[in-house]
């Protein structure tokens, strides 16, 4: 049981970082249709810029609260983020956004590939270790010695997220820009026939998609104690997972793939080892005792293919249910 | 309202395509409601309705775009449903498209040729080995599709890429392309749309001749004088419900098809006529 | 250019037949011959620079392999594959188990091969059966999944049960083996050092000539005809009866098999491999080859790889010493360099030659064209 309410909490913490994620992708496709490959890269970026910052301010001679650090780091890293997702827009997607849907996912990836390495140049090729400016304290859940804990890390990580999903629904669904969002993500050309400047929604769509990411960033950061230039791909894929899962296209789409996906992962790293343990046929063939009685642990399928299941749950949706768990059943009519 | 032929279905007059019933609905909209039609062999039969009457539904319910909801149709004998659009052409149904659907950037000779695919072999050893019998089919398969090129009137264009050709010729050249499949019956969506009365002229000759050389004809048209110079018996549609089917003249003078298109005011002016 | 002529000029050779199509053919032809002397003198020039540099044009002639195969699935059947390089290391994986002492089988290179393009077939078939459906981008994703999932298969099968030795990779790996001729030691003929790569770039080169003829071949064909009325419009190709879902299917697992057959080769020239030559930048870099080069263009899918395989290495010896004498030491590797630079260059060519560097002509009116005479235009959304 306790090894199943820390896979949950662990699960959760995940879900909220992918959630947040997932709805940058999901703002881009929904009003464009363009999978922004590149996003987990300004994932990475608000990390990595929060990173220098809060280093910077830990090392000072009168070193504020560890909280404003952090709060510091992720202010600079906002804006920033939002700086590079509305250059993306301006400079590679803008321009192709007549071309064949080819043009603009080669593009993506070439960005996606650009940022990678400049932040291998400007910051390291290492991982950088995030300094534990804010002491991690524990909350036990149950009684057990050992039992199932949850750290204020987590707490911040899923209230931050909660509060930014709140403030994403809030701005698309009670505000004029919000309005205009939707209205061009349902009919471009309409849209703009209605006095809808197409270019300013866009531009400031892939802005809050990068002010977003970049607390999804620090939040990794912080959470998992360290940055690195690659740790976008494998994120921003996830996450791009979690939102097709949803739905892709939906926000509350976006927010229930994400939580679910980071509780599938945990709750799978967690039990797939004893669920593919051999051992537990053991009375089937002699040699498979044999073998069990020195390794209890013959595993067919262990913790290592965490990253698989985000991929399989990937493919599992496209082919079976592709307009996700919330979307709108799309068919590919021509 | 006509009944099915009794004849056996080989012989001219018998019915090629059978429709019984046929309904298809999208969300709220009831598009096709219980609609049965028969199309004779050797006929030309035209398919008339007031705009968003479920014309285009029906072809695209026949030709296996859409699955219908309910009904079914018999073809050459045989049960035609759940068929997708391939299987449909292959058993000798093939299409035109009201909006021109042709391969635009393929030259007009090359659109003609793919619509010989469904009657051709070659695979993809044929293609890497390139045996006599492959190097045959493609001699043939050229020859043929310079032949429909000509005898459509677009020979001249055959090596032009097909969005470059007047708009009169890609209609000509997307009748080629289905009538190079082979088809026992030729669908045509709205072919004369858009012509003026020179080249609809013309295109009622050339269906005239495609019906003479054996192919029976469907026909959705707008274009009256067109409908009631050629085509042999008429299917009346109106928001999905089949409101007459017979002779053309006939047809033109049912009050119930005067009111779908003119509104019942007029009908009842005309009834004293 | 007057296609029924052209047809049966066609008819008696890909090459041949291409090349006579040109306005002056004696020209070209002569143009064939010098091509073809320098090729295979090629080898004993570069042995003259070191050994290494045959093997990285060897290296580069697989590369080529790739992108003609992905240039299939890509450039022909117009389907996106951002997966492709886990046709090459199934293909690669199978040569190794089967040849080396990882299991101590020693099966001959001419069972394997065809052996390995099976298997790598019938995982294209297994992926392609569910996912060809789906639309572009989506399509695009889940086979990038696919390729990471067969990574990472590949890189933890080694427990409980060892099949392919995880990380660490297959070694030993066998080499060809002709008759006598043993494709790892050096033969002296005529005068002439035919050292291990030099054998591997003859087979290799004939290989080469086979696949290219192949490629024109089924480009110019009822199945090559039937692609490209699929990319054009897919609902009026159904239409004329052509069974789109098959035929993609086709043109996957023709590119799945090609891969296949690349892998098996690659196996025997390295002698090792391990899932680190077969992550997602190889896919990446395959894609590139056939997209920057011109899709469905074959000359310019092969310059697309030629340019791409040996880019790095040009910059490898370039890069340092220019460093090294602008700024006194070396700021930036070369492999980043290069990395960044294969970053700017998709996206530029994207933003002002999508078509390639040798655009095909279809896919050229394609990319540009528009909405014309009513005429569908051709950029599909």
């Amino acid at each position: 049981m306790d090894i199943f309410l820390q896979q949950l909490i662990n699960g959760l913490t995940l879900g909220s970082v992918y959630a947040i994620v997932a709805l940058g992708y999901t703002m881009v496709y929904g009003i464009i249709q363009l999978i922004n490959f590149a996003h987990g890269e300004v994932v990475m970026i608000g990390a990595m810029v929060a990173y220098s910052v809060i280093v910077a301010l830990a090392g000072a001679s009168a070193p504020l609260p560890p909280l404003a650090i952090v709060l510091l780091g992720a202010l600079v890293a906002v804006p920033v983020c939002m700086a590079v997702g509305f250059t993306l827009e301006r400079v590679a997607y803008r321009p192709l956004r007549k071309a064949p849907r080819l043009a603009p996912l080669i593009t993506a990836i070439g960005l996606s590939i650009i940022l990678q390495h400049l932040a291998m140049i400007i910051w390291s090729r290492n991982p950088l270790p995030y300094p534990q400016v804010v002491q991690s304290v524990s909350y036990h859940i149950t009684d057990t010695p050992n039992g199932a804990t949850i750290t204020n890390v987590q707490i911040a990580i899923i209230v931050v997220s909660v509060a930014m999903m709140a403030g994403l629904t809030a701005l698309v669904y009670r505000t004029k820009l919000g309005i205009a969002m939707r209205a061009t993500a349902q009919n471009q050309a309409v849209a703009g026939l209605m006095g809808i400047d197409i270019n300013r929604v866009i531009a400031l769509t892939f802005v809050i998609a990068g002010g977003l990411g970049s607390v999804a960033g620090v939040m990794v950061g912080s959470y998992y104690g360290v940055a690195h230039y690659q740790m976008g791909f494998l994120l921003g894929l996830k996450a791009f997972s979690a939102a097709v899962l949803g739905g892709i296209g939906n926000l509350a789409g976006a927010m229930l793939g994400g939580i679910l996906l980071g509780l599938i992962e945990a709750l799978g790293a967690g039990y797939v080892g004893d669920f593919t343990n051999l051992c537990h046929l053991a009375s089937w063939s002699d040699a498979l005792a044999k073998r069990c009685e020195t390794d209890p642990n013959v595993v067919l399928f262990g913790s290592n293919y965490q990253d698989v299941f985000a991929f399989i749950v990937l493919i599992l949706v496209l082919v079976f249910r592709p307009s996700g768990l919330l979307g709108e059943r799309v068919s590919d009519r021509a | 309202m006509t009944t099915t032929s009794a004849l056996p279905a080989e012989s001219p007059g018998a019915s090629l395509l059978v429709g019984e019933g046929i309904s298809k609905r999208f969300g709220g909209v009831q598009a096709l409601a219980d609609v049965s039609f028969d199309i004779r062999r050797g006929e030309i039969y035209g398919l008339i309705g007031p705009n968003g009457a479920g014309k285009t539904t029906l072809f695209n319910v026949l030709t296996g775009i859409y699955a219908p909801d309910g009904g079914r149709f018999t073809f050459d004998g045989q049960p035609l449903g759940g068929q997708k659009p391939n299987d449909v052409a292959a058993r000798g149904i093939a299409r035109t498209f009201q909006n021109i659907r042709l391969f635009a950037n393929l030259s007009a000779l090359e659109n003609v040729m793919i619509g010989r695919h469904v009657r051709t072999r070659a695979g993809v050893f044929g293609a890497m080995l390139r045996n006599a019998r492959t190097l045959a089919e493609e001699r043939d398969i050229e020859r043929r599709s310079y032949e429909l090129l000509d005898y459509v009137g677009v020979a001249a264009r055959a090596n032009d890429l097909a969005r470059h050709l007047p708009y009169g010729d890609q209609r000509r050249l997307e009748i080629a392309r289905a009538l190079a499949t082979d088809p026992k019956l030729l669908a045509l969506d709205e072919p004369a749309a858009g012509m003026n009365a020179t080249e609809t002229a013309s295109l009622s000759k050339l269906l005239r001749a495609i019906r003479e050389g054996g192919t029976t004809i469907l026909l959705i048209e707008h274009d009256m004088k067109l409908v009631m110079s050629l085509c042999d018996r008429v299917l009346v549609l109106d928001y999905g419900k089949k409101i007459a089917e017979g002779v053309a003249a006939d047809v033109q003078k049912d009050p119930a098809v005067v009111a779908a298109y003119l509104g019942g005011d007029v009908a009842l002016h005309l009834k004293g006529t | 250019m007057d296609r029924a002529s052209d047809a049966s000029l066609k008819s008696y050779a890909g090459v041949g037949g291409f090349v006579a199509s040109r306005r002056h053919p004696a020209f070209a032809w002569i143009g064939v011959i010098l091509v073809a002397l320098a090729l295979i003198a090629l080898p004993f020039a570069l042995a003259t620079i070191g050994t290494a540099w045959v093997r990285i044009t060897n290296l580069a002639i697989l590369f080529v392999f790739l992108a003609l195969g992905l240039n299939i699935v890509v450039g022909f059947a117009g389907l996106l594959d951002l997966g492709y390089i886990a046709f090459y290391a199934v293909g690669a994986y199978v040569y190794a188990l089967l040849a080396s002492p990882h299991f101590n089988l020693h099966l001959p290179f001419w069972a394997i091969l065809p052996l390995g393009a099976a298997v790598a077939c019938m995982f294209g078939v297994l992926l392609g059966a569910p996912t060809l459906k789906l639309r572009g981008d989506y399509l695009a994703i889940v086979t990038l999944g696919f390729g990471e999932i067969i990574r990472i298969f590949l890189n933890n099968l080694s427990q409980p049960v060892n099949i392919t030795n995880g990380p660490q990779g297959v070694t030993l790996i066998d080499p060809f083996r002709i008759g006598t001729i043993n494709f790892r030691n050096t033969d002296t003929f005529a005068g002439l050092a035919f050292t291990g790569p030099i054998k591997y770039y003859y087979l290799l080169l004939v290989v080469l000539v086979v696949v290219i003829v192949i490629n024109l071949r089924l480009q110019d064909s009822r199945i090559g005809r039937a692609w490209e009325a699929i990319r054009e419009d897919e609902v009026a190709a159904r239409a004329m009866g052509i069974n789109t879902r098959n035929m993609k299917l086709l043109a996957f697992a023709m590119g799945a098999s090609f891969g296949g057959i690349a892998g098996g080769m690659f196996s025997a020239m390295q002698g090792f491999i391990s899932p680190e030559s077969f992550i997602l930048v190889e896919s990446i870099m395959v894609l590139a080859m056939v997209v920057l080069g011109g899709m469905g263009n074959i000359w310019g899918v092969i310059l697309g790889a030629l340019l791409l395989s040996f880019a790095p290495e040009v910059l490898r010896y370039t890069v340092e010493p220019v460093q090294r004498a602008m700024f006194g030491r070396m700021l930036v590797e070369p492999e980043v360099i290069r990395m960044l630079l294969f970053g700017f260059a998709l996206v530029l060519m994207m933003l002002f030659r999508p078509a390639g560097i040798l655009p095909s002509a279809t896919r050229k009116r394609e990319l540009e064209g528009g909405r014309t005479n009513g005429v569908q235009g051709a950029a599909p959304r």
